[in-house]
């Protein structure tokens, strides 16, 4: 019985010890959103060092949850990104290399287009043309800068207790 | 066969037959295809690659999480084009911009901030009370649910409710599980420039599907309690985060309680009762207090409040 306990504490030990070797240093991560910036601190009022874009490939340096210091795989630009715009995914862009011919399970590699897209949207609405998408288009270009909202939260003495996540 | 090897014709053709097996409903089918599939294949392909399609394919069914936030942001775009059909925008762009100001600041201190095309927010130009989100970001706040609202804190609250529910990917988790399955079956074509017209039909028809099966739950039945309530303590972790006094969504939730009709057709329908839903808060936030404001938030409120 206690041999089982043991057997079973030590599982856990390599399950954990596993668990957080997916996300250690020298991980290589994907930009899974259409554009974010590295910043030169683990707040999005770090000022911004680097643009990445849908598919670029990061290397993880260094964690601070929920924000990860990554660097560009030349090495040449390191800065820090909110875990939510990566995966470990490796997101492949150009069409021809499929999960199929690179052996990988979905779990780690998504096709970028695949499924629900452009083209997918085009002929929804052509079917569809009573579904009018004019404010989605105007309401996506409404933008706001975090600089912008940084200052609106400080004009309207909005405080986070214990300092802003 | 112009621009394609033997051997890219060979996987392509294994991955056909496999699109077709996943169309079939149940795993055992999937695995009888599966094996299938194997046979067929044998004398064209290798055992390890026979292998990692058997793998590829068993995998592409698990869950709504299969959805790439690429693709969660198309199927956003088009939910948010219906929910636009039932409530018209209101263009003023002031209001607008004060609205994704607190928005885009509770967005920011979620646990995901950052979406493929990322947070947006409109004020709809209605008087019935209603908030409704999109998957990937899409936010929309009728000018009735506004009007429930006695401080920027509120309009916070209604908003970081949304943004959790964005947050939970909830709406996609009223897509239907055999859609997903279907949809999956995209992941055997290639990409935009490969579709050939039967699959670009196909695929519509699951896109179709999978948006009425979500404006359904959205707009005519609502969310389960237990969704509801996960995106309120979303809002009131959001708004701790950043500094909007949580008590405020109580504030909200209780002019509602006075304005909403009983059986009415619009969040009366799709949501717990107010009251239920401060039960469930206060155990989250303590006892009701009064919401106290610095006057100048208080008075920046005001004044784009009198805008819509």
């Amino acid at each position: 019985m206690k041999d089982r306990i043991l057997q079973m504490g030590l599982a856990m030990v390599i399950l954990i010890a596993m668990v957080s070797a997916v996300a250690a240093a020298g991980t290589v991560l994907s930009v899974q959103v259409r554009e974010s910036a590295l910043r030169s601190s683990p707040s999005f009022l770090g000022s911004v060092v680097g643009k990445v874009t849908y598919g670029n490939q990061v290397i993880l340096r260094e964690e601070k949850n929920p924000w990860k210091k990554v660097s560009f795989l030349s090495g040449k630009i390191t800065g820090w990104i909110h875990e939510s715009a990566l995966t470990t995914k490796k997101i492949v862009l150009v069409a021809g290399k499929t999960a199929v011919e690179t052996g990988a399970s979905s779990d780690e590699l998504a096709i970028a287009g695949k499924g629900f897209n452009a083209e997918v949207e085009e002929e929804f609405k052509k079917k569809n043309k009573e579904v009018d998408f004019t404010w989605v288009d105007k309401m996506e270009k409404i933008t706001v800068s975090p600089k912008e909202i940084s200052r609106f939260l400080k004009k309207g003495q909005v405080v986070a207790k214990g300092g802003s996540k | 066969m112009k621009g394609t090897s033997r051997r890219e014709f060979i996987v392509n053709l294994g991955k056909w037959a496999f699109a077709g097996c996943i169309m079939t409903p149940g795993l055992a089918f999937l695995s009888g295809c599966a094996d299938s599939l194997g046979q067929v294949a044998t004398n064209l392909l290798d055992p390890t690659r026979i292998d990692s399609l058997k793998k590829t394919y068993a995998t592409v069914t698990k869950s709504f999480k299969d959805i790439t936030p690429e693709q969660e942001y198309y199927i956003g775009r088009t939910i948010g084009a219906v929910i636009l059909q039932k409530y018209k925008p209101y263009p003023n762009e002031r209001a607008n911009r004060y609205i994704n100001l607190i928005g885009q600041s509770v967005a920011q201190a979620s646990d995901l901030p950052e979406t493929y095309g990322g947070y947006h927010f409109l004020i709809q130009d209605s008087e019935e009370i209603n908030a409704l989100a999109a998957p990937g970001g899409l936010v929309f706040i009728t000018k009735g649910i506004l009007r429930c609202c006695r401080s920027e804190d509120a309009v916070a609250a209604v908003l970081a409710h949304e943004v959790g529910h964005v947050q939970y990917r909830h709406g996609l988790q009223a897509i239907k599980k055999s859609r997903i399955t279907s949809a999956a079956t995209a992941l055997g074509i290639e990409g935009a420039k490969t579709f050939g017209s039967d699959d670009l039909a196909d695929l519509t028809s699951t896109f179709e599907d999978s948006i009425s099966d979500i404006t359904k739950t959205l707009i005519n039945s609502g969310y389960s309690r237990s969704f509801e309530r996960q995106a309120d303590r979303a809002a009131v972790t959001i708004m701790k985060r950043v500094g909007y006094d949580p008590q405020a969504l109580v504030d909200m939730l209780m002019v509602m309680k006075k304005r909403l009709k009983p059986g009415g057709l619009d969040f009366a329908r799709t949501h717990p009762s107010p009251q239920s839903r401060i039960d469930a808060l206060q155990k989250v936030t303590g006892s009701y207090r009064k919401v106290r404001v610095p006057a100048v938030r208080q008075k920046r409120f005001q004044r784009y409040l009198a805008l819509v």
